[in-house]
């Protein structure tokens, strides 16, 4: 005789069919959407982006266009509690001292600093991952690498930007025109002069994952040391990468700007936000939204990325995650 | 510990000389010519002359060696003999300026008491504010307070100070007519009025410096006194009977403080290249300023010895923040 199954407890049993299991790029998000300031940084910086990459098609003023009649004209909304103030409908934001239009300026700028920013956040990204795996993964060059890691760290890094950017300002200039030439090297030298935090990060991470079970059965298989960096170790540190990625952004975006306004940057000419701040300096006092809107503008971006920088962090980590 | 320091220490001058000599070598490739004023009619020979009275005949290599020994056996004597009165210096070549045809070091030692003054005290003054701010939004997270200090140091992180410094002399010495916009160092503080003046105009400086330390400090005291505010002990001492304030004060403050002292330390040497633009904004003669007139002028003796001078400060800084972490925290064991 066999015993019927016994009757499944009834507060047990499962009242709806069980979920989907959750992807974790789904509880990455949603963590992230918690933090209202991260998601305002994120909306700030795409709004950016975007408007710097089709700000050009949209206002197609050109920013080096010489309007020497309409030189020195405020800003529309100046007109508010000035009445007197010398404003015109076709440049809402005014034109500088040689009638070039501020909005078109401030678009262009917002390109070069954006594109500077970016190129020399992706060059330390790529340097200093590469850096921290190698250095992680294969254990006899891990020591020197290291030791050139805290060697860079050594070095003072504006002083030494100052002067790359000085002496190879010209050899560059010839070779690659006043704009490229000078593109390369600033994204080159803040590229090279920045990896070394993230370097450091990947490294440790690289350390701690190298031991794992799956890396040792990737290996166990037979999977060269490259399929096991690119297909294994990659992908599991993609979240403090993307968070360096932010914090280097912004470091990208302010030392360029930092450079310009000590005249060591683009050529003059060539409008950049910290350029444009610099330019403005000395008649701030007659024109203070010249100083004002590029400041704002670097301001802005820089405090976007912060804070988007701060919500990656606690939706990638996953010991905040969930809490 | 010990033992520690001294390896520390000895492991340091490779570091520094290796560096020096990166700046060295960077600074070989430069393609200015120090010969480029000297006026058209005067013959090649002697030009050439005069290059050799530079120093500029040699190798890189050799001119490296001199490089090292002027700024490592004879500066160390020129200090000794101002002093002491001795006079061990005396004829031997020191670094000099293309610039100014004097001793490169007695520019340095003519500079840096502004920048230690302006830089010095703002970083204290950072520290000061910072400090409190820290640990009151960490014991009071998440409220009004919390909330406000967390944004507004995110802005103090974000603007960068060559906007704050215009925006501050537009404010208050432009529409206000507080401070004045420009660092007068020739100002000798004799009576109480030329202390004031002093004073004033120091005060915009400091705080476009300070405004940085701050935003970074306050955050690291905020996250390092919430690490220790959930602690096993903090319940004990709470449950001893002990007052809040001690308990905040005595047990978690000096806690919390282990990391935020070597944060402090090592916050220092970027002070310092902060200070390049901010001294610049405010027309301060320190030797950040130094270093931008000397690069635009291509004095590279000059350049060479301030970069040499800031990579100096890091290094040392680092190796502080890294000793005092182990002297001030007893878990931590270097041997």
């Amino acid at each position: 005789m066999t015993n019927p199954a016994p009757a499944p407890i009834v507060a047990l049993t499962d009242k709806e069919p069980p979920r989907e299991p959750r992807s974790q790029w789904r509880d990455v998000w949603s963590q992230f959407s918690k933090h209202k300031g991260a998601l305002l940084g994120a909306g700030f910086l795409i709004f950016i982006t975007l408007a710097v990459l089709l700000g050009p098609y949209v206002w197609t003023l050109d920013p080096q266009k010489l309007d020497i009649r309409n030189k020195d004209l405020r800003p529309i909304y100046t007109a508010l509690w000035d009445s007197g103030a010398k404003v015109a409908i076709g440049h809402p934001l005014g034109t500088d001292n040689l009638g070039r239009d501020g909005l078109a300026n401030l678009i262009a700028g917002g390109r070069a600093s954006m594109a500077v920013g970016w190129a020399a956040m992706l060059l330390s990204l790529f340097i200093g991952t590469a850096v921290g795996v190698i250095s992680g993964y294969f254990k006899k060059i891990d020591g020197p690498l290291m030791r050139l890691t805290d060697l860079f760290l050594s070095l003072p890094i504006l002083p030494l930007l100052l002067v790359a950017v000085t002496l190879f300002r010209q050899p560059l200039r010839a070779n690659f025109g006043p704009e490229g030439g000078m593109f390369i090297l600033i994204v080159t030298v803040i590229g090279v002069t920045s990896w070394m935090p993230t370097a450091r990060i990947v490294r440790g991470d690289v350390l701690a994952l190298k031991e794992r079970e799956f890396i040792l059965a990737a290996r166990s298989i037979g999977t060269t040391p490259f399929k096991i960096i690119q297909r294994h170790l990659l992908p599991n540190v993609l979240s403090p990468i993307m968070v360096s990625a932010t914090l280097g952004l912004a470091t990208a975006i302010i030392t360029e700007s930092a450079l310009s306004f000590l005249g060591v940057g683009f050529p003059s000419d060539f409008p950049t936000w910290g350029k444009m701040l610099a330019d403005a300096v000395p008649r701030m006092n007659d024109f203070p939204e010249r100083v004002l809107l590029p400041g704002i503008m670097i301001s802005l971006t820089v405090l976007g990325v912060n804070y988007l920088g701060d919500g990656l962090r606690d939706a990638l980590d996953p010991r905040i995650r969930g809490r | 510990m010990l033992t520690y320091a001294i390896r520390r220490l000895v492991l340091s001058v490779p570091t520094l000389l290796f560096i020096s000599f990166a700046i060295f070598m960077l600074l070989q490739l430069a393609p200015g010519d120090p010969m480029a004023q000297v006026p058209l009619t005067v013959p090649p020979e002697v030009k050439e002359k005069m290059r050799q009275a530079l120093g500029l005949g040699e190798a890189p290599l050799v001119q490296y060696w001199k490089w090292l020994v002027q700024m490592f056996w004879i500066e160390p004597q020129v200090l000794w003999d101002n002093w002491f009165g001795t006079s061990f210096s005396e004829g031997k070549l020191r670094v000099i300026s293309w610039q100014t045809r004097s001793p490169v070091m007695d520019i340095v030692i003519q500079r840096i008491p502004q920048t230690l003054w302006v830089v010095g005290l703002s970083y204290i003054v950072g520290v000061l504010i910072a400090l409190p701010i820290g640990i009151y939004s960490a014991y009071r997270q998440y409220s009004l307070f919390d909330q406000s200090g967390t944004f507004i140091t995110m802005i103090g992180f974000s603007i960068p100070p060559f906007f704050t410094g215009p925006l501050l002399i537009v404010i208050f010495s432009v529409q206000l007519g507080w401070f004045p916009s420009i660092y007068d160092t020739t100002l000798v503080v004799d009576s109480w009025a030329a202390f004031k003046v002093q004073l004033q105009q120091m005060i915009m400086p400091v705080m476009v410096l300070a405004l940085q330390t701050t935003a970074q400090l306050s955050r690291y005291m905020r996250a390092s006194m919430l690490d220790n505010l959930n602690q096993d002990y903090v319940r004990t001492a709470r449950a001893k009977g002990l007052s809040e304030a001690v308990v905040v004060m005595v047990h978690v403050l000096r806690n919390s403080m282990i990391p935020v002292v070597t944060v402090i330390a090592l916050g220092v040497p970027a002070i310092f290249g902060g200070a390049i633009i901010t001294e610049n904004v405010f027309k301060v003669n320190g030797i950040g300023q130094l270093l931008i007139t000397a690069l635009f002028a291509n004095d590279l003796p000059m350049v060479m010895t301030l970069t040499f001078i800031f990579a100096f400060l890091i290094v040392l800084f680092n190796l502080i923040a890294d000793i005092l972490y182990g002297v001030l925290d007893p878990r931590i064991r270097y041997d």
